[in-house]
């Protein structure tokens, strides 16, 4: 029973056709609402509205990337926010050198902290930087090579659970160290700010704003999608058995570390999209996108939408933020009380999250809600293998 | 060295006249009728013209002369007063010394309980309702300033304390003029201390180095050559670099290598320390983490909360005793271990025994409890940092030569850490619960099987590691301000030491905090403190590479 459940969560019971559906729906109207209505209206979405949608998709989108890797291998990264914010960094590169020589500086080839720092030539990183081809590149393979390096190292010597997670941290730590230094040409404490267009569009612009929410949207489906089919492959199930039984797909003869490994690298890919789309509309990075408590946000986003769900990832992102964006509002003071306790909430009475709570409600009306002894066996046994998998 | 002494004692024979050995003159006490005596006041012209002077009349011309006049006439002051003279240096050289604008009276005032208080120098009495608007400062310049110094320390010399005499004599080489060495053989004569002997010599040796004798200079190169203290190493550089006389030159040089390889190897001897002193700290830190996750297998995410919790504990134990800081210490620390501790078993009973099995679930809720913590005390205490005060006989240095000085503090608190670590070790080969821990931590189900309540010793050992964490805490508030943010730095580091020495192993955690202690402070001058801090990262993620375990793993089946 278990089994065929689990099995049915990997294959045909997904809601992701209807989700992208209901997303790109969304988009759409969100758009036109900013663009096509009157401001006096009542369907009027401001531009305020469209930025804030646009940063919440892309912590949706890297909600999924700590989904993919958390939910369906187990493994627990604590240091995803340094693939998002090199992801934004490598982005950040580009915007500043169309900056050119508008700056306060005014020098068309240095950005304005190197004039700053006294620095006369831009240093080898920069370089090339000032291509969008090249630049979006960069987005893809900093992240990637990383975690590339980072993974094939742990996964080798089979650092896995606790020990894996706190290295992560402090992978993330590390970088947040090294960048806020001035001498690593990233901008120190500031980071990266003051942009003025990409690809020529200025970025300060209605359209320009909508067109980068839409494009986070059309991402987020597509990575969505392209996650779900790899997912139900026969990778993903490889991936899952990793999840469940580590040592028991060794020994049928899976090289586990290299499936782990790759998991892990496409995962830093999302993580580094999503950092690049998120640059542009907020405006600014800094080194406090690597603070740990940013990474171990992420992870409580998923867990609150619920992990092996992908969509529940996406949701947990979308509530959660929303939740920050409301209550730092209302009272600033408090917020941290609220993420607190609900670390501890989630972990110890919805450990399938939202997602979890949703599918125990269609289960009990499906078999007419009298069937109160299945719910508890269902919630141990679908818990466990998950655990198992990390701890090993 | 008598050699030496013999020669300087001739050389100066002359200007030794009996001033210093004299008593202090004896002057009339009553200031009122001092002033009345010598009005028409004084001029400056007329200190240097008439003498002989009483010590009241050079006062009265001290609160009249220009700014750029009044060497003279302290000067004049030092000889006759003598030791009497010695409040009012230290009170002008603090800025404190006043005079009366009516009598004239030279006072030294100073603020008792936030009222002023004002003492007659000469009459020593306390004046009665003095206000600020009825004195006039002494203004002192940076020229008159060094002359103070000097004059202080020259009158400290026959001070009955040895170290105010060696500090005395230290005081004085920077500046020697002829009488200071006049007075410095006469010292010479009857000082028994060995130090202030040394000290003296030296400074005899530095005034020698200036003699027109090569013969004389290389004497003085070769006691020059045996200390450490600045001065006498600028002078050696001088006389390497410049000396007419190339023995000298050569004896110098010689000297000053000598020098360099001593300050070179006290350099390394203080780096060391504070590479053990670091190495101490992350050893409190993260011993408590060693024990609960060599116990449980879980990660206490709100450990460095522990910490925190234990600083704050000394802080308010401080408010509550104001007047006792020197035994506070001595309250805080059973204290913060019982607040701490029972923070901890609360964690444990309330969540973590919910998760169990599940350690990568408590990580996230322990994280949870450190958020709530956290904010927590920013709500209480407020999100600034919390300053708490060390006792007396916490603060200051332990002087092992001019160039070594520990700092007090943290000797006492790598003693400390070494003394908690070694309770510890008894706690748990010593008494029934450590037996129990070590059962449970070495093979759950088995221990469990033979009737050992694993929920209690659960709970125990998570008190035992949150209770050494607040411990850890009373100990970094002597170090570090108490804020929010205390604890979090440390759980990182401590994870760390807990990784690389292995887990379940104390002693591991002991050789793995002192080791990354120690790389940590010797990379610190060459990379700079962040880049440090990177490299020992990235080496310990390398380490985990070659031996996933640990320095000292745990052995058998039971460890996989």
């Amino acid at each position: 029973m278990n089994q065929l459940m689990r099995f049915s969560r990997l294959h045909g019971d997904s809601k992701v056709a209807p989700f992208v559906a209901i997303l790109v729906i969304l988009t759409l109207l969100a758009s036109m609402g900013n663009l096509l209505m009157p401001e006096d209206s009542a369907f009027y979405v401001s531009t305020y509205t469209i930025t804030l949608l646009g940063k919440y998709l892309c912590y949706a989108m890297l909600a999924l990337a700590v989904d993919v890797i958390w939910g369906y291998c187990g493994i627990l990264s604590l240091g995803h926010g340094a693939f998002f914010a090199l992801g934004g960094y490598a982005m950040g590169m580009y915007l500043m050198r169309q900056i050119g020589d508008r700056g306060v500086y005014g020098n068309p080839e240095l950005p304005d902290f190197m004039v700053f720092l006294n620095w006369t030539e831009l240093p080898w990183f920069w370089q090339g930087m000032d291509q969008f081809w090249f630049a979006m590149l960069m987005v893809l393979l900093v992240p990637g090579i990383l975690a590339f390096v980072f993974g094939w190292l742990a996964f080798r010597s089979r650092v896995t659970g606790v020990y894996l997670s706190i290295m992560t941290q402090a992978l993330t730590y590390a970088l947040l160290l090294a960048f806020f230094r001035n001498e690593m040409g990233f901008g120190g404490n500031n980071g990266l700010t003051d942009f003025k267009d990409i690809l020529g569009f200025d970025l300060q612009a209605d359209t320009t704003r909508v067109t980068l929410f839409a494009i986070t949207a059309l991402l987020l489906a597509v990575i969505l999608v392209v996650s779900h089919k790899i997912l139900q492959s026969r990778m993903g199930k490889v991936i899952v058995a990793i999840r469940d039984g580590e040592s028991r797909a060794r020994f049928i003869g899976y090289r586990t570390e290299r499936f782990k490994v790759w998991l892990f690298v496409y995962s830093a890919l999302i993580a580094g999209i999503a950092g690049a789309l998120y640059v542009p509309q907020v405006g600014i990075i800094n080194p406090g996108e690597f603070s740990p408590l940013n990474s171990i946000e992420m992870v409580i986003w998923v867990a609150v939408g619920g992990r092996g769900t992908l969509i529940g990832a996406i949701v947990g992102a979308l509530l959660v933020n929303f939740a920050k964006t409301k209550f730092t509002a209302i009272m600033p003071d408090g917020w941290l009380f609220a993420l607190g306790a609900l670390f501890v909430f989630v972990t110890l009475y919805l450990p399938q999250g939202l997602m979890g709570l949703y599918q125990k409600m269609v289960n009990k009306r499906r078999s007419g809600g009298g069937d109160n002894d299945a719910r508890p066996a269902d919630d141990k046994v679908d818990t466990a293998p998950a655990i198992k998998g990390g701890d090993a | 060295m008598r050699r030496l002494f013999a020669t300087l004692c001739c050389y100066v024979a002359a200007s030794l006249t009996s001033v210093y050995a004299n008593e202090p003159i004896e002057v009339d006490a009553d200031p009122a009728t001092v002033a009345a005596v010598s009005s028409p006041p004084l001029s400056a012209t007329m200190v240097e013209t008439e003498e002989p002077v009483s010590v009241a009349g050079l006062l009265i011309n001290l609160t009249e002369v220009k700014l750029s006049k009044a060497l003279p006439v302290l000067k004049q002051l030092e000889i006759l007063g003598g030791l009497d003279m010695l409040p009012m240096f230290k009170g002008m050289l603090e800025g404190d010394l006043y005079f009366v604008k009516a009598s004239k009276e030279v006072v030294i005032i100073s603020t008792v309980d936030g009222e002023l208080t004002a003492q007659g120098v000469l009459s020593k009495k306390q004046l009665a309702d003095v206000s600020k608007s009825q004195l006039k400062k002494i203004r002192v310049n940076n020229k008159l300033r060094g002359f103070l110094k000097q004059a202080i320390a020259r009158l400290h010399i026959s001070h009955p304390d040895s170290d105010k005499r060696l500090a005395a004599v230290q005081t004085l080489l920077t500046h020697l003029s002829d009488d200071t060495i006049a007075t410095l053989i006469a010292a010479r004569v009857n000082e028994a201390d060995e130090d202030v002997q040394a000290m003296i010599d030296l400074a005899l040796a530095l005034y020698q180095a200036d003699s027109k004798d090569p013969a004389e200079r290389l004497i003085a190169v070769n006691i020059m050559a045996d200390s450490l203290e600045g001065d006498a190493r600028n002078k050696l550089v001088k006389l390497a670099e410049n000396d007419t006389d190339t023995q000298v030159k050569v004896a110098a040089a010689k000297a000053l290598k000598q020098i360099n390889e001593k300050i070179e190897f006290y350099g390394f001897i203080d780096q060391l320390f504070f590479g053990l002193s670091l190495g101490s700290v992350l050893l409190l830190a993260a011993i408590g983490l060693a024990i609960t996750f060599g116990v449980m297998g879980v990660i206490n995410m709100a450990h460095g909360e522990m910490i925190m919790l234990g600083a704050y504990t000394t802080y308010v134990v401080q408010l509550m005793m104001p007047n006792a800081i020197e035994y506070s210490l001595w309250v805080a620390i059973p204290l913060a271990f019982v607040v701490s501790g029972c923070v901890g078993i609360l964690i444990e009973r309330g969540v973590i025994r919910h998760l169990h099995g599940r350690p990568l679930e408590t990580l996230l809720a322990t994280f949870g409890i450190s958020l709530i913590l956290q904010q927590l005390v920013r709500t209480v205490f407020s999100p600034l940092n919390r300053q708490v005060a060390s006792p007396e006989w916490m603060s200051g240095s332990l002087e092992i030569n001019p160039i070594l000085s520990l700092t007090l503090n943290r000797l006492y608190i790598l003693a400390f850490a070494l003394l908690v670590f070694g309770l510890l070790l008894i706690i748990l080969r010593k008494t029934s619960l450590g037996l129990n821990v070590r059962a449970v931590s070495q093979n759950r189900d088995m221990a469990k099987a033979m009737g050992i309540r694993t929920d209690w010793v659960d709970a125990m050992t998570f008190g035992l590691g949150s209770g050494i964490a607040g411990i850890a805490g009373v100990a970094l508030s002597q170090l570090t301000n108490v804020g929010p943010n205390l604890g979090q730095a440390y759980i990182i580091d401590s994870f760390m030491v807990v990784v690389f020495g292995g887990v379940g192993n104390l002693w591991g955690t002991l050789v793995a905090a002192f080791s990354l202690g120690i790389a940590n402070k010797f990379l610190e001058p060459v990379t700079g403190a962040v880049l440090a801090s990177i490299f020992v990262l990235i080496f310990i993620i390398l380490f985990i590479q070659k031996r996933p375990k640990g320095l000292f793993p745990q052995k058998g089946r039971a460890a996989e």
